[in-house]
């Protein structure tokens, strides 16, 4: 009605939105990880101070910081522990070693032939639901109190993951690069180590993987049972006089060995799987 | 003798044709469905023909068939004078995938066939050839790029370059452009067209897109299911170089028309 020339305004509605997230999800990883831990120390603390439970059952964690210190010193001057030490990373690496040079050719054997996948895999699956720890007496009665039947507990825990891996990644190659071998009348030992072996290294270092937690069980649980001179046998022993403070600190020093194999697998993994990445860092990555 | 004057005959007759399909048939398993019955091709040199079918009804055995990847049930598949009896070297191959191996940069997955074939050092050696086909596909300077660097298109280009690095005498190609996307698909077969017209290749594609069978090809065979067979050949007349904006044109629309009428009649039994 008006002739007055109507204000128009031509600028559209602000459509930038922040996008939230919660504030949780926003602390760095650093500041995460010694919040979750000064939580744990001071549940523990919590519980220890207030004498819920007795001090021979949970330690405090002044104590077992003290005791760490004193394995800490005696392994760095060369004393009694050091040996043990070094007995229980060789169980570890012999096992290692003999589970992937087993796992891997009963792998190939599984997975790249009828007669492996018929008749052996059966035989393997009913061998893995068993548990495996039952078998530790027989491998000291057959092997003795020596290393050797530790080494043989962990390689036989450890073995069977690295199998299995082995042979889902021969199954995990596609059809499309299966029939492209045919096509270029590639022979089989061409396809397995040209194409089958490389496309399945990702599920190969997942037995990998699961086997280096493996073959650290298997030999501890050797040593507890067969009167080796490893850390298991001194984790038993502190276990027996009640020196709780002490079984932690073993169990620290056993864990850092077990996390220093662990990240050397995913470290060759990083750099022969260049083209795959790992989703979580140190977690499994199908 | 006889014998021997047959083969004769069949060279004489085959020497037009690079591929010669003869009454071929596939039945599979004991309870015998026929996946592929009574199928006569043949393919002239330097041309450009394709097959057309609702899924399921052969075409991809017959590829298969072709490629020497499975043996005909019956009939006989003859490649130059010779026989198929299983992979051979005067076949290249294109899927619909790229299958690009994520291990090996780009050239290195262009001689893989050479490697497979001929050994390391021939690999080597034929480096210098892949980077020409590089170049022909446009793609040159991603020689040592790893595929996890390539687009779909870049990635399916690059097996372009691998099929052809054996130089093989007939192309066969799988729905080779169906998972990338439409524009990509449409000036990639203008590629393919142009490579194919270069080099003299014959080529036998295997699609479920009518206009990419019309546009590509001289010859499209229409198949029907249940049990596969050629239903329909269609010759196109269309001249060449063809390009894009022939779809638009009626005698385009014509084809396609006679074409999509043929399929559905398959498609109802």
């Amino acid at each position: 009605m008006t002739d007055a020339t109507p204000v128009i305004d031509d600028t559209p509605p602000d459509t930038v939105w922040a996008e939230r997230e919660s504030w949780i999800s926003r602390v760095p990883r650093s500041v995460g990880m010694t919040l979750v831990l000064v939580l744990f120390v001071s549940v523990w603390w919590f519980v220890t101070a207030t004498a819920m439970v007795s001090p021979i059952i949970l330690p405090t964690p002044l104590e077992t910081v003290e005791d760490l210190v004193f394995v800490t010193g005696n392994l760095l001057s060369g004393d009694y522990m050091l040996p043990a030490l070094w007995t229980t990373f060789k169980t570890i690496i012999y096992g290692y070693l003999l589970a992937i040079a087993i796992g891997f050719s009963l792998g190939i054997i599984v997975g790249e032939t009828k007669f492996g996948e018929r008749s052996i895999m059966p035989y393997l699956v009913g061998l893995d639901t068993m548990p495996k720890v039952a078998f530790a007496p027989l491998f000291v009665a057959w092997l003795g109190f020596g290393i050797a039947s530790k080494v043989a507990l962990a390689t036989f825990i450890a073995t069977f993951p690295i199998v299995v891996g082995t042979a889902a990644a021969l199954h995990a190659a596609d059809d499309n690069a299966r029939m492209l071998f045919r096509t270029m009348g590639a022979t089989r030992w061409q396809t397995l180590w040209k194409m089958k072996l490389p496309s399945g290294l990702p599920q190969i270092f997942t037995g990998l993987k699961i086997g280096a937690a493996g073959v650290m069980a298997g030999a501890i649980t050797g040593e507890f049972l067969g009167g080796g001179r490893g850390f298991g046998e001194l984790i038993r022993v502190a276990a027996t006089q009640l020196n709780t403070p002490r079984v932690f600190s073993l169990i620290i020093y056993l864990s850092l060995i077990g996390l220093m194999l662990y990240s050397f697998v995913t470290w060759i993994q990083a750099r022969f799987v260049f083209w795959h990445k790992a989703r979580v860092v140190g977690g499994n990555d199908e | 003798m006889g014998a021997a004057a047959a083969a004769m005959d069949q060279t004489e007759q085959a020497a037009d044709a690079v591929y010669r399909l003869t009454n071929v048939s596939k039945t599979y398993g004991r309870n015998g469905v026929v996946a592929v019955k009574d199928v006569s091709i043949s393919l002239p040199r330097g041309s450009f023909s394709s097959v057309i079918g609702s899924s399921g009804c052969g075409k991809s055995t017959l590829l298969k068939m072709m490629a020497g990847l499975i043996p005909p049930s019956k009939g006989s598949i003859i490649l130059q004078g010779e026989p198929v009896l299983g992979a051979r070297r005067d076949i290249g191959m294109m899927f619909q995938h790229a299958t690009l191996f994520p291990w090996r940069t780009t050239i290195e997955n262009i001689v893989l066939p050479i490697e497979i074939s001929d050994g390391r050092k021939a690999a080597e050696a034929a480096k210098g050839r892949g980077l020409e086909l590089l170049d022909l596909v446009g793609l040159n300077g991603f020689a040592d790029a790893y595929p996890s660097q390539l687009s779909g298109g870049m990635a399916q280009r690059a097996s372009i370059c691998r099929m052809l690095i054996t130089e093989p005498a007939v192309l066969l190609l799988d729905e080779p452009f169906s998972a990338v996307d439409e524009l990509t698909r449409d000036f990639m077969n203008m590629e393919l067209q142009r490579i194919c017209t270069s080099r003299g290749a014959t080529a036998f594609l295997v699609t479920h897109s009518i206009p990419e069978a019309v546009i590509l090809s001289d010859t499209v065979y229409v198949m029907a299911p249940r049990p596969g067979r050629v239903a329909e050949v269609v010759h196109i007349d269309l001249p060449r170089p063809r390009t894009l904006d022939m779809i638009l044109t009626p005698q385009f629309a014509e084809i396609v028309q006679r074409i999509r009428a043929r399929l559905d009649e398959g498609g109802e039994q």
